[in-house]
Formats: C-alpha cells, sequence, structure tokens
C-alpha cells in the first residue's frame, strides 16, 4: 500500500462514518481540504501532508535525485513501511546472494510491474552483483531503485493548463476506473488554484452518471454543462467547449462514458467528440487524459494502446494505489509509449489527487511487496 | 490476448511433442514457461507457485514419464488442474430460502457491482421468472442509488428507495422486511465500493451482512484485475462467507487471469460472467470453457484429432501388418509416411490451425516449411527400386549420384539415412512387440521423424 501518500493513518480518516450525512460530507471534505491546501504543490515529495504523523512525515524524505544509492537507506527510511518491509528482507536475507534476487523479482511480478520486465531487472542485477558491484544487499536494493526511478522519470511530467484558454482536458477510459472521481478531484484541484472550472457530462450513456458529475459540481461549486442521459456526447461537450469560451474559464473538463477499449461502435465516437471540438479550436482538446485503473494487471497496455490510437492520449491518470495494488504495469506502459504520468489517485476525497512522482512511486512499490508475499 | 497464453503454451506443446522422452530437465524448462505464461495473462503469483507445484508433482511421477507420449501427458496435465482449478460445471444462483432470498454484492470501487444488480435483477425476472426488488446501500459515491434507480426502471423491477443520509445496515433492513410485504421472491442488495484494506468500510459490509443474513454473498471482480486479485479476493473472503464470485468486463481483451486467482484464493465457484454494456449481457459461468480458452488448449487438442483422422488408416494397417510378419520397414514405407504428412495440407496448413502461430514473427514462419519433407521424397525417388528396398546397398557413389538427381548434397542423404536408421530400427522392435498398441507406437514413430528434420514442428 502507498501508505505514505495518504494524508492520514488510515484509523484518523474513515473515509466516511457510517451514519454519514450527505451534507456531513461535503464539510468533511472542506475540512481535509483546509489542512491539506498548502501542500497541493507539484512535488509530492517535499509535501508531507501536515496531518500526517510525525513517523510518516519522517519517511518521506525523499533524497535530491542526484544522490540516492549513497546515503544509508535505513537511516533514511526508518519507520517507514518501506523500512519495514527491508529491514524484514534483511533479516532473512542480510547477504547478497540470489535468493534476495528471487525475493525482488517476486516483489516486482507481484506489483503487476510484469514477468519479463521484472526478469529483465532483476537479471541485470544479477550480472552485477556477480561482477561484485554491490558492497552489500542495501547497495544492490539501491541500484534497483535507482533503475526503476530512471525508468519512470520521463514520463514525470506535470500537466500544465496554462497555454490555452479555455484549456480542454477530454477524460476518457474504461467502465469503472474513476473518470468522473478523477475529474471531481481534478475540478477541486484547479479551483483551489484560483482558476475558473467549467465541467461537462459527456457520460450520457451510465445511468445517473450526469448526477454523480453534477454531485461533484456542487460539493466544488463548479458549474456543470449537462443535456441529461442519453443526449449525444459530442454535442454535450461542443456546447459546453462554446459556454466555456464566452465565460472566459480557464479550464474546460469533459467526462466521458466508460467504454472498453475493444468496442469499436464505441471508440468511434470518441474520435467524434475529438473532432467536433477542433471546430471551435482546432488545437482541442489540448489535452487527453486517460484514466487507468491502478489494480489493473498486464491488460493496461492493450488498453492505452487503443486508446492512444483512438484519440491520441496525452496523458494518463493511474487510481486506485490506495490499496494494497502497486500498478506496476506503469512501467510497461512508459516503456512502450512514453505517455506523461499526469497524476495519481489515492482515495476518495476531493484532494485525493496527486502529481505522479517518480521516486515517490518506486518507494511505494518497492516495500510492501516485500515480506507480505511468501 | 488469451492468444497470447495460448501461443506460448502451445510452443511449449508443440517443443515436448519433437521429443521421444522427456527428462526432468524439459520438464522444469516447459513448468517454467507454464509459469510465465500464467504470469504473463496476470493470474497472481501464489496461485501461479501453487498450480505449478501441482503439475510439477504429477509430471516427475510415474503418470507422464512412463506415457507413451510424455509431452501430451504433460500437456494433458496441466490442462486437467487448469479445469480442476477452475471448477467442472457452472453453479447456479442457491435461492432456496423462504422469500425474501437475499443476495448481497460486494467488491472493490469500480467492479462493476450496480450494473451486475441490474443485470442480474434482470436474468432472474426474465428467466428465473422471479420477482425481484434491488436496493442501492451505496450512500458514499454521489448519484449510486440514482444510477439504481435509472437501472431498475430498464429492467422493469421493483426498487426500494434509499438516501444518502441514511445508515446502510437501516436501509438493507427497511429493504428486506419491504420485500417480505411485497412478497418478492429475490432482494438484491447493491453496496458500495470499497477497499480491503480500509477497516471501516470492510466493518460496515460485516454489520450489513450480518443483519439481513443473505443467502448469496456474490464478489465482484473486474477480469482485468491483475496480482492484486489475490489480496483483493483474500481479504474479502476472510471479511464475509462469500457464496460465488462475478466476473465482470470479461468483453475486454484481457487474458482473465484474475477468474484464476480469485477462484483459487476464495474457492468459491465464479457464478456469472458480465460481457457487455447492456443489462442482459450477463452469462452463467462454465468454467471448462474459460480454461479452455485460456490454455488455448481447445485449437491444439482438435488439431490433433484431425491429424488422426487424417491419417490414412489403410496404408499404416498396411505397415503394421508388414512389421509383424517381420518385414523389413524399407525406404518405400518411409516415403509413404512422408507423403501422408503432406497429405495432410502441409506443414504450413498445420501450423495456421495451432493457436498463436499467426502472430510469430515471419523468421520463425518462414523456416517452417514443407521443403524439407519434399526433399526427403525427393531423395528417395531418386533411388532406384533396389536400392529403396534395400538401403544397404547405398554405398559413398550411390549416395553421390542420389544427392546429384535430388538436387541435394550428399551429406542430406546421409542424413535421411540415418533417419531412416532410427526408424527401422524401432520398427524391427515393433514387431518383436506383437501388435498390441502397434498403430500407436506408429504415431509416434512419425513424430520421432518429424522431430529430426531441421526446423520441421513436431507432428504428433
Amino acid at each position: 500500500m502507498l501508505k505514505f501518500w495518504k494524508k492520514k493513518p488510515a484509523e484518523t480518516a474513515p473515509p466516511a462514518p457510517a451514519a454519514g450525512q450527505p451534507a456531513t460530507e461535503v464539510v468533511h471534505d472542506l475540512d481535509a481540504a483546509g489542512l491539506e491546501r498548502e501542500p497541493l504543490g507539484e512535488a509530492l515529495a517535499e509535501t508531507p501532508a501536515p496531518a500526517d504523523t510525525a513517523a510518516e512525515h519522517e519517511r518521506f524524505r525523499a533524497p535530491p535525485p542526484a544522490e540516492p544509492a549513497r546515503r544509508g537507506w535505513r537511516e533514511r527510511l526508518s519507520g517507514s513501511a518501506f523500512a519495514r518491509g527491508l529491514s524484514a528482507l534483511f533479516v532473512r536475507h542480510p547477504k547478497l546472494d540470489d535468493e534476495l534476487l528471487d525475493e525482488l523479482e517476486t516483489t516486482l511480478i507481484t506489483a503487476d510491474v510484469g514477468v519479463e520486465a521484472s526478469t529483465a531487472l532483476v537479471e541485470g542485477l544479477r550480472k552485477r552483483m556477480h561482477k561484485r558491484e554491490f558492497a552489500d544487499a542495501g547497495a544492490l536494493l539501491a541500484a534497483l531503485r535507482q533503475e526503476l526511478v530512471a525508468q519512470l522519470g520521463p514520463v514525470q511530467r506535470p500537466l500544465d493548463i496554462s497555454g490555452h484558454r479555455p484549456f480542454v482536458v477530454l477524460t476518457v477510459g474504461i467502465n469503472g476506473v474513476g473518470k468522473t472521481t478523477t475529474i471531481g478531484k481534478l475540478a477541486r484541484r484547479w479551483r483551489d488554484e484560483g482558476r475558473q472550472v467549467i465541467l461537462a457530462a459527456g457520460d450520457t450513456f451510465r445511468a445517473a452518471a450526469v448526477e454523480q458529475l453534477k454531485t461533484w459540481g456542487a460539493r466544488n461549486q463548479v458549474p456543470v454543462i449537462a443535456q441529461g442521459q442519453d443526449a449525444d456526447a459530442a454535442s454535450v461537450i461542443f456546447d459546453a467547449l462554446q459556454a466555456a469560451r464566452s465565460r472566459g474559464a480557464d479550464v474546460l473538463v469533459a467526462d466521458t462514458a466508460g467504454r472498453l477499449h475493444t468496442q469499436g461502435g464505441l471508440m468511434d465516437e470518441l474520435s467524434k467528440i475529438a473532432r467536433v471540438l477542433k471546430k471551435l479550436d482546432p488545437e482541442a482538446p489540448h489535452e487527453v487524459l486517460m484514466v487507468i485503473d491502478g489494480t489493473t494487471g498486464q491488460n493496461a497496455v492493450s488498453q492505452v494502446r487503443q486508446f492512444r490510437q483512438i484519440v491520441g492520449v496525452t496523458g494518463l491518470v493511474v487510481t486506485k494505489l490506495d490499496g494494497t495494488a502497486k500498478g506496476g504495469v506503469v512501467f510497461a506502459l512508459a516503456r512502450e509509449f512514453g505517455l506523461p504520468i499526469r497524476f495519481v489517485g489515492l482515495g476518495e476525497q476531493a484532494t485525493d489527487l496527486r502529481a505522479f512522482d517518480a521516486e515517490a512511486y518506486v518507494d511505494g512499490l518497492l516495500p510492501a511487496g516485500l515480506g507480505g508475499h511468501d | 490476448m488469451f492468444e497470447s497464453l495460448s501461443q506460448r503454451l502451445s510452443a511449449t506443446v508443440n517443443r515436448l511433442r519433437g521429443r521421444g522422452r522427456l527428462t526432468e530437465e524439459n520438464i522444469r524448462e516447459s513448468l517454467r514457461e507454464v509459469r510465465i505464461a500464467l504470469l504473463e495473462a496476470d493470474v497472481a503469483l501464489p496461485v501461479v507457485q501453487a498450480l505449478v507445484e501441482r503439475v510439477k508433482a504429477r509430471a516427475v511421477g510415474q503418470e507422464v514419464l512412463k506415457s507413451l507420449t510424455p509431452g501430451q501427458a504433460l500437456v494433458k496435465v496441466v490442462s486437467d488442474e487448469l479445469t480442476a482449478l477452475m471448477g467442472t460445471v457452472n453453479t447456479e444462483l442457491n435461492l432456496a430460502a423462504t422469500p425474501p432470498a437475499v443476495v448481497l454484492m460486494a467488491g472493490l470501487q469500480g467492479a462493476g457491482k450496480t450494473t451486475t444488480v441490474a443485470k442480474l435483477a434482470r436474468f432472474l425476472t426474465e428467466r428465473k421468472k422471479k420477482k425481484v426488488m434491488v436496493v442501492s446501500c451505496d450512500v458514499y459515491r454521489p448519484a449510486a442509488i440514482e444510477q439504481l434507480r435509472t437501472l431498475a426502471g430498464q429492467v422493469g423491477v421493483k426498487f426500494f428507495p434509499s438516501e444518502a443520509g441514511q445508515d446502510p445496515v437501516e436501509i438493507a433492513r427497511n429493504a428486506v422486511a419491504a420485500a417480505r410485504r411485497e412478497v418478492v421472491d429475490v432482494l438484491l442488495v447493491d453496496t458500495a465500493g470499497r477497499l480491503h484494506v480500509d477497516a471501516a468500510m470492510m466493518a460496515e459490509i460485516k454489520a450489513l451482512h450480518a443483519a439481513i443474513a443473505p443467502v448469496e454473498t456474490l464478489f465482484v471482480v473486474d477480469s482485468m484485475t491483475g496480482q492484486d486479485a489475490a489480496n483483493t479476493a483474500k481479504a474479502f473472503s476472510e471479511a464475509l462467507p462469500l457464496t460465488g464470485v462475478v466476473l465482470t468486463k470479461t468483453d475486454g481483451d484481457a487474458r482473465g487471469g484474475a477468474a484464476l486467482s480469485v477462484r483459487y484464493v476464495t474457492g468459491r465457484p465464479i457464478k456469472f460472467l458480465g460481457a457487455g454494456e447492456k443489462t442482459d449481457a450477463l452469462e452463467p459461468f462454465h468454467p471448462d470453457r474459460v480454461a479452455q480458452r485460456i490454455l488455448g488448449m481447445g485449437d491444439v487438442l482438435s488439431l490433433v484429432e484431425e491429424v488422426e483422422r487424417k491419417v490414412d488408416q489403410e496404408k499404416a494397417q498396411k505397415l503394421a501388418e508388414k512389421v509383424i510378419k517381420g518385414k523389413r520397414f524399407d525406404l518405400n514405407d518411409m516415403r509413404d509416411q512422408l507423403e501422408q504428412m503432406t497429405n495432410m495440407g502441409g506443414l504450413a496448413g498445420l501450423m495456421d490451425k495451432l493457436p498463436g502461430v499467426s502472430s510469430l514473427p515471419d523468421s520463425v514462419k518462414s523456416k517452417v516449411n514443407d521443403g524439407e519433407i519434399k526433399r526427403m521424397i525427393a531423395i528417395i525417388q531418386s533411388m532406384t527400386r533396389k536400392e529403396r528396398r534395400h538401403p544397404d546397398l547405398l554405398n559413398g557413389s550411390r549416395r553421390a549420384r542420389v544427392a546429384r538427381g535430388s538436387g541435394t548434397q550428399p551429406a542430406d542423404v546421409n542424413r535421411l539415412l540415418k533417419q531412416y536408421m532410427q526408424m527401422e530400427k524401432m520398427m524391427s522392435k515393433l514387431s518383436k512387440g506383437g501388435s498390441k498398441g502397434l498403430l500407436r507406437q506408429m504415431r509416434g514413430a512419425m513424430r520421432g521423424m518429424g522431430g529430426m528434420g531441421g526446423g520441421l514442428p513436431p507432428m504428433r
């Protein structure tokens, strides 16, 4: 679990009390936001949430990328989940040996990194180990971490929405990955940055999807342009872009219905949306944000391939990383497509969306698996 | 995507078929490949390890090594174990309870619970002629209740209204009471998606379960889930007495390893598959079919059957008789066998029927052609009749002549003769062994030969 990304320890932040009123829920959100507002900056690595416990605060101090291998891992991460995982590993494998490598391979595979990639990584380490490049197990792990961070470094490119006005973001993805929730969180994020946001309820297919987006809009005091169930998605989003222009909005975030990448007809509908938008603004959509469920396995590659082909995806959001899934498939995605990963979703609250940070991500990937699987 | 898994497995299978004998070494190698294939299909690692262990235990035992066709036997073991893992027959919903029979849905966010409730409601109404009521206990996600209300309207079932402010347990209790009052057969209870690590939410669904005592507790899981499927399934099955699993989004191209993981971890049958956007896209799950789909074995097995059908039984019988009578297996017989191979549509034709072959790189495909067999036949035909009956006559200069005549190199002729000699040796052994199981063994001989020709894919 990517625990250190959570803004609070789990016990103090149940998602909502069982008897939660809708009204209190909103208040709850705002409370969280009050605590959260300052650290919502981009650099996740340097922004431990104020609500963090001291221990969690501690574990989050990532080193400057230049010198990760030298500084003592244990020292830096003592008390963290990562450190616990590592120390468990050290206890079992204090020495550099093949068993340690096997365990690392297991960790990578169970994180959905993929067999081929995991094996390649571990074999690389094995070679270097035989050349006696590593002084101890810690050095080996540091090397692995460095390599993983290096793979994700190129895709850590934050979304800059200041280039156009209105900046049009089209959100796509398969069913149930969290598109609408992500839009709600994005709206909150950009509104908090003082931008004027408009949402377009382009999911006209799923029952009550429009309602869901409207609720998010109301929570964040952001206008939602909608026509209702079964309207033409392209026309809703077209209208929304017109509205966004006339109101001088900074950002338009358009929702679309979830669709499996294997459904040709529905995929064509997406390209139609993009086409129609170009009539108003030849450069729109400025960002096609594809949402990927972090629990997805190797199929994510196929999903991105299809969506990219049809609507030219320009950025990714990986959601649901607050569970035990580690979303290791992003390595495969980074390698194959090199699309920037803009955000990660870490919970159900409006503020649980963070800019992607390769180092923090890798630290979350490595620890929990170690010791967790036998 | 299923392709990729089956491609890997069938490649392994083919290699094994090419061998007359299996050693522990090549069994281990094959199992390694099976392991990789399963992992790439997103089957959870612990499940893969357990499965491979079981296969290994059986494979190094008598069953496979002593079999006449060890490769095939190993494949069978893998396929058996997969099928055993998946279960064999469809398990229906158990609604045998004093009405209303309550069905509780549980799962992660975005797994497809609400959609599944609607599909299930329609399924039970239309196919099972049940009177169905649905209720949503999702007071968290915006408009989740609205979504179920709309869907209930679409499929024409009763909807028990609830509101975001209410307590989920209270909603469920009231719904059960209402269902009883209105004499409904089945009450489907939708719940909020929850993470298994979220203690408060897991406690809530436990309380919900205790309050309404459902006859069925279905775990809804996305078929595209990766390694995490095992963790999630474990946590849910520990928290709730699950009775079944619903696998959703199976109309995508995921390899569906999650099905295996969840089934293994929970030990509960997968009862339904969600396979589309429409409310009628829910199918009862037939495990045997899916196991075959995952393995891609269906095609390979039917190919084997086809080969058996097309072998010229008459000629085979004649040869068998000849061998039994103690007559010598000569080059004419060998040519007959080679011709039979080409009769089956040639290797290229056979290859096409193998799953996954189409995605092989061309460089690999081009190596597999019928040229080798044709060349072998040409060599035999360049011999005199006497030479064909008495291959011992073929000395150096005769071999050189045959090579020139068939447009090959003397080395090719030598290789053919070497293969002939091996076959001949086998045949003479057979003639001593009697006729029992002869046909089967002959097939073995053919396979052995196929494996020897450079680059030929093994034939059965």
